[in-house]
């Protein structure tokens, strides 16, 4: 008998090398590419959750979705998949990354087309280098046990797991569907092809909160895509998300650690702070 | 030598004088910044200062070399706290090295003005009542609510 399928996007990550969330980057229609990755599982299985870190557990970006929390620390996405196993052990697990831009309808409709249940895994091969792909990948409740053995035998790669399983492997209908964007550099390649408008008018920039910005912002800085031009754009921007009452006309600006003009153009990697009324002595 | 500094301790006063002690020099004179127990009517118990450091510092050497150059002093310092101060503590220390008392005086004032002044450099009051805000800014807020052609030059350079 088939086992139920439920689905597990994993959110637990990081995001070390693309120094912000990937959860939250957004390419497209203003959805994040969680929300995007949830979206698109919900059609193929009976519920979807959302793997997360306890520290995550309150975060915008992940409130929202029903979640997995880890059990375990620093294993990477092997801690996701197993606490999903072990909170759910007859179901199996459709696992899905959310860096994953290029992912398309046919990927998904021909992976749960060919989903063998008497198999361990059902996954893709790479078309890079043959190996399987685990994060986009059907986990039967077979797993569970040897997922588990696995991980306590201190092993924690599931692309070296799912090659040891017994693991129906599919040709991938397009090439570059599984690709990741793990960096900057690669988010920003993604969003040139997935959205070229985007693409040229959007920018990096990092921002610093001090005083009161700092306590009406909530946080102590932030990096963020924006299209805005200059440092006047940016925080009428910032004006919209944050309850700022101080107006601009009482802030200076500066722009990588120089005071800086408000109509400064800004470009990527550009590091800001708005400086409220001082009160120095 | 690094002329303008900030502390998250409490400052040793002391040796900041003997590091300004010079044989060519006939003057010194420094200036403390104390915290005191009220401000505008409120009865302050604790002080919280937050500094854009990066910044801070540089414009602090900045202010200091422009003294140098104004004043024909010998040397000078100063240090800010950052963090949690309560009453009496010293927030900042300015101190002058000069040949002569008069332009010892006189950069000693432009120091701490320009510091205070223009300096990234934030304090938030804890009242007695509870309240807390940041001087300089709450009242600025509110301010620009009810009168938005007011001027609000005051603290900046």
């Amino acid at each position: 008998m088939t086992a139920q399928l439920l689905g597990l996007v994993l959110a637990g990550g990081r995001s070390t090398r693309m120094q912000r969330d990937k959860a939250a980057l957004q390419y497209r229609d203003g959805q994040t590419q969680l929300a995007a990755a949830v979206a698109a599982l919900r059609p193929f299985v009976a519920d979807v959750f959302v793997s997360v870190r306890a520290d995550q557990r309150d975060d915008s970006t992940r409130r929202e979705f029903k979640q997995i929390v880890d059990q375990i620390d620093s294993a990477g996405p092997i801690a996701g998949i197993t606490a999903a196993q072990a909170e759910h052990p007859q179901a199996a697990w459709w696992v899905l990354a959310c860096d994953l831009p290029f992912l398309d309808a046919a990927t998904l409709d021909h992976l749960a087309a060919q989903r063998d249940s008497s198999c361990d895994a059902t996954a893709y091969r790479s078309s890079h280098d043959g190996l399987p792909e685990p994060l986009c990948a059907i986990y039967e409740p077979r797993s569970r046990e040897p997922l588990a053995a696995f991980l306590a035998a201190g092993r924690q790669c599931p692309r070296k797991f799912l090659l040891q399983a017994n693991t129906r492997l599919l040709a991938a209908p397009h090439a570059h569907a599984l690709d990741n964007a793990n960096t900057s550099e690669d988010y920003w390649q993604a969003m040139a092809k997935l959205n070229p408008t985007q693409a040229d008018t959007a920018r990096d920039i990092h921002v610093q909160y001090f005083a009161l910005l700092r306590e009406q912002a909530g946080r102590r800085e932030q990096t963020l895509t924006t299209t805005a031009r200059t440092p006047r754009e940016l925080y009428d921007e910032l004006r919209q998300q944050y309850p700022f009452t101080l107006s601009p006309d009482v802030l200076r600006v500066a722009v990588n650690g120089e005071f800086a003009d408000w109509s400064r153009p800004l470009s990527t990697a550009d590091a800001v702070v708005f400086i409220p009324p001082v009160a120095g002595g | 030598m690094t002329r303008f500094s900030f502390s998250s301790t409490p400052l040793d006063i002391a040796a900041l004088q003997g590091s300004l002690r010079d044989v060519t020099c006939g003057g010194f004179v420094a200036f403390e910044g104390w915290v005191r127990n009220h401000n505008e009517g409120q009865r302050v118990t604790q002080l919280e200062y937050e500094a854009f450091e990066a910044l801070a510092v540089k414009e602090g050497e900045q202010v200091i070399a422009e003294a140098r150059a104004r004043f024909g002093i010998e040397n000078a310092r100063c240090v800010h706290r950052v963090g949690t101060l309560d009453l009496t503590d010293v927030a900042v220390w300015v101190g002058v090295s000069a040949p002569h008392r008069d332009e010892a005086f006189r950069a000693c004032r432009y120091i701490i003005d320009e510091v205070k002044h223009r300096l990234p450099i934030w304090k938030k009051e804890h009242y007695e009542n509870g309240d807390s805000g940041w001087v300089n800014c709450e009242r600025c807020a509110a301010a620009a609510h009810d009168h938005p052609e007011h001027d609000h030059a005051h603290a900046h350079a």
